[in-house]
């Protein structure tokens, strides 16, 4: 038996607490069988049994292990059950094994940091990076649903500064004004139509509600969430903005200038640069389809729209847009 | 008994926890609800539908703050980033009192989400009240620590859990939040009396109590909060309010939720035991001659 099984036997300091919430913390994190019960050895093959034993009491029904499996098990079907809840549209593209795969080395590998399981999967995207073979050979597409459903996530409750007002517009010219866009809008340049993916996967999706102030969840994540395998999107260019608007979640598909200009404007171009930007984005293919509709007009079309939706404020110094989620 | 310092002085009656599921009919209904529960963490957001809720209602009810992961009892220290967004909701509900569960989750700053139990010993009663010390100085406003309902126990522990419980509010100064439906779980999947328990805390401490339901399985009991109050510990309530007093009631149901009539009428339930405990006025007696 090692020094640090002896010393979870007493806890005397705020340091032997400590280490007995390592031990425990280190049981609980470690991934459940295929039969979701606890495993019964580590990977240097030491007994669970064992080590359950060393800090906690059998009682005349249960042993050691099983008391703590209750809460192995517990802490899986908890986590799991909530980046299922999150990425329905990537469980959808890569299949329930697949995705508890992937969700459980994640989880591993990340384990949350965040007082609130809201924040579980902000790293996921990190995590597929690092670690790309948990969604080969859907890579493109399985990312693309991944920043899709994580930027409604920050459209759901992420903060809402002040809309800047006309006033406030009017001071300053093209050349010197910079706007900065709400928080809670995401910019995504995809490779696939995983809006329209997703609306056919929520079709499909029986309501279930996570529990709120319960400490134990007694049951797996459901595995019977799909109907039936959906026929995964083509490639396809598409420029979203996920937004909400009163206080409900809106997708809206953008034009290639218009993306460009907004992910210019978040960048901190001024107005004028982001304007330069949006033209020289706008193919002719685009332009063809928009006869009749010259770049001014589009562009106080959209201004309006964008306005009336109160995606302009201050602009924000501090932001450092990623290369895909802007 | 029920309006003391730990629940701010106040004589709530019977709540309910406010619950997705629910939002429309409240809204929309406005049904006579004395108080609502509400899980901090849900609301401790930066925008959008949780706080717009939230504030439609504030305008009709009083709501009292109920957190899930401040960990009291984890040898980490407060995560101020927590603090900060719990004190921003508590300016915004107005919270009489809030609570949280005197447990642990978290360690080196990765959280299992789950409330597990402590090891009874006065070591770690010492952290958990000096935690509990912290946070109330900090959100300015009194707080109430929870039993949870445990399915293990420590080689660990000195002491039985309601010593521990009293070690932990006597050193913190601060309220308990009773549940009795955890008490009753805890004590049959360890084998003790949980009027033992009932009888043997500080009940002017108590400043809510906490009623649920939970699930049998063969050698165990889960504390689901997806059933109606069972018998036993319906029983255990009206035990754990002769000696507290009427006290701030709540039911919490968070699983396999019915509709809010139906949890509504759960709580009230509550209603029968709480008159029982209320002191009838002494008969005048009869003045000679009237």
């Amino acid at each position: 038996m090692n020094k640090a099984l002896l010393s979870t036997n007493r806890v005397q300091s705020e340091s032997d607490l400590r280490e007995l919430q390592r031990q425990m913390t280190g049981m609980l994190f470690r991934p459940l069988n295929s039969a979701w019960k606890m495993q019964r050895k580590t990977e240097g093959g030491e007994s669970i049994s064992d080590l359950a034993e060393s800090f906690i009491k059998p009682n005349n029904r249960l042993t050691s292990f099983e008391r703590l499996e209750i809460y192995n098990r517990c802490y899986w079907f908890r986590v799991l059950d909530s980046l299922y809840d999150d990425f329905p549209g990537l469980l959808a593209i890569l299949g329930n094994r697949k995705f508890l795969k992937l969700a459980t080395a994640y989880l591993i590998q990340y384990p949350s940091e965040s007082f609130t399981l809201r924040n579980l999967g902000s790293r996921l995207e990190q995590f597929l990076t690092e670690e790309p073979d948990w969604i080969a050979p859907h890579n493109e597409v399985a990312l693309d649903m991944l920043r899709f459903e994580w930027a409604q996530i920050v459209a759901f409750d992420g903060p809402a500064r002040k809309p800047i007002t006309p006033r406030e517009l009017q001071k300053q010219t093209p050349a010197t004004l910079r706007l900065g866009l709400q928080p809670y809008l995401s910019l995504l340049a995809l490779d696939h139509a995983v809006d329209q993916y997703f609306i056919a996967v929520k079709n499909q999706e029986t309501d279930g509600l996570r529990s709120e102030a319960s400490n134990t969840s007694d049951t797996a994540p459901d595995q019977s969430r799909r109907k039936k395998r959906l026929r995964l999107p083509k490639p396809e260019k598409i420029h979203l903005a996920v937004h909400r608007h009163d206080n409900m979640l809106y997708t809206k598909r953008l034009e290639p200038a218009a993306f460009a200009l907004l992910t210019a404007l978040r960048q901190g171009a001024t107005l004028e640069a982001a304007c330069e930007t949006a033209i020289a984005a706008d193919t002719s293919k685009v332009r063809k389809a928009k006869a009749g509709h010259d770049f001014p007009q589009r562009l106080t079309e959209w201004f309006a729209d964008w306005s009336s939706l109160g995606w302009f404020t201050q602009p924000d110094s501090k932001t450092t847009p990623s290369k895909t989620s802007l | 008994m029920p309006a003391n310092s730990f629940n701010g002085f106040t004589d709530y009656g019977i709540g309910i926890g406010l619950r997705v599921p629910h939002y429309r009919h409240i809204l929309s209904e406005k049904p006579v609800v004395d108080w609502f529960e509400i899980i901090s963490e849900n609301f401790m957001v930066e925008g959008g539908r949780p706080l717009e809720v939230l504030d439609e209602i504030l305008e009709q009810y009083r709501v009292v703050q109920h957190g899930v992961a401040m960990y009291f009892g984890s040898a980490d220290r407060l995560n101020k980033e927590h603090l900060k967004r719990l004190k921003r909701l508590v300016k915004r509900t107005k919270t009489p009192w809030l609570s949280d569960h005197l447990c642990w989750g978290s360690v080196d700053g990765r959280y299992t989400h789950d409330l597990l139990p402590m090891p009874y010993t006065f070591a770690a009663a010492k952290v958990t009240a000096e935690r509990i010390r912290q946070a109330r100085d900090y959100l300015e406003v009194p707080v109430c620590v929870e039993n949870v309902s445990s399915y293990a126990e420590y080689h660990a522990s000195e002491m039985t859990e309601w010593e521990f419980l009293c070690e932990v509010v006597e050193h913190a100064d601060c309220g308990i939040l009773l549940d009795v439906n955890n008490i009753y779980v805890s004590s049959q999947n360890h084998g003790f009396n949980p009027y033992d328990y009932l009888d043997n805390i500080p009940h002017h401490r108590v400043g809510q109590i906490h009623i649920a339901g939970h699930s049998k399985f063969e050698k165990y009991i889960l504390d689901t909060h997806d059933h109606p109050v069972l018998d036993p510990v319906w029983k255990m309530y009206g035990h754990a309010l002769k000696k507290t007093g009427p006290t701030a009631t709540l039911l919490e149901w968070d699983d396999s939720i019915p509709s809010f009539d139906e949890v509504h009428r759960e709580a009230l339930k509550a209603t029968t035991f709480i008159e029982a405990t209320i002191p009838t006025k002494p008969k005048k007696p009869k003045t000679p001659g009237a």
